[in-house]
């Protein structure tokens, strides 16, 4: 079972630094900094929570048609980023929790 | 899907070595051809992780390059020809893991050494030509 992305951000207290369709159906996620493994391995209807804030992890979300990026410890996507993002209407919220806590917690929420 | 064309559907881009900026512009776009085709689903997600993949591999190694594609009677062929310094041992460069990459463009976390795996992963026929010093064409072709 899924939870609408506007219901976790909502939980989980993301800060949503580039909007779009918030109502994607989440089951998961996938955590890494590694481009390709994100390509090879991630699902659609998984977050990719990342500490990569440069402008390719757009262009990996949309091929794989993730419906958002996360970014922990509290950072930002880089300005040109979040420009190519609201282009591309990729979703990417931010969260001050480490990558572990985010996890933990979706993990819960997703399992209850 | 089945797509009976009589002309193909073709376009092609122009790739540079260093032009992160750019990277998966060619990919995202074809990806919006394919949907436009009404190409399933999944097929249009192997094209784009095949198609970015080979991006990269320019960007990163191939001085400058064109990545060409052309949709017809069913299938989906893409070309990306590099004049790039070639490949010396293409059994190794196909190893998850093994990566010629400089430590910069691991920290933007590519150079894992999986671009070609991927690559073959996600493609129905996948061939590789290179010389080296002179550069390297990946055909990748994906039913559609």
């Amino acid at each position: 079972m899924g939870l609408a992305l506007t219901e976790l951000i909502d939980k989980l207290g993301f800060e949503i630094k580039v909007g779009g369709d918030l109502n994607k159906i989440v089951e998961g996620c996938y955590i890494s900094d590694l481009l390709s493994d994100v390509m090879a391995r991630s699902n659609e209807h998984e977050l990719w929570i990342t500490l990569q804030t440069h402008p390719n992890i757009v262009a990996v979300s949309v091929i794989k048609g993730l419906p958002a990026i996360v970014l922990s410890n509290g950072r930002s996507p880089e300005p040109a980023t979040a420009a190519k993002a609201a282009e591309e209407h990729v979703v990417i919220l931010s969260s001050s929790k480490t990558t572990f806590e985010i996890a933990g917690l979706l993990y819960n929420l997703l399992k209850s | 899907m089945t797509t009976k064309t009589s002309k193909p559907i073709e376009g092609s881009f122009q790739l540079f070595e260093g032009d992160f900026t750019n990277a998966g512009k060619a990919s995202t776009e074809l990806r919006n051809v394919l949907k436009g085709l009404a190409v399933a689903d999944d097929a249009v997600r192997r094209a784009g992780v095949a198609a970015f993949e080979a991006e990269m591999n320019v960007i990163i190694h191939g001085v400058a390059g064109t990545l060409h594609y052309a949709v017809s009677d069913g299938e989906l062929n893409i070309t990306i020809t590099d004049m790039g310094p070639g490949i010396k041992d293409i059994n190794l460069a196909m190893q998850e893991g093994y990566s010629t990459a400089p430590a910069w463009v691991r920290e933007l976390g590519w150079g894992a050494g999986m671009g070609l795996p991927n690559i073959q992963k996600n493609s129905d026929k996948f061939k590789i030509d290179t010389v080296v010093g002179e550069g390297t064409t990946l055909q990748i072709t994906i039913f559609i």
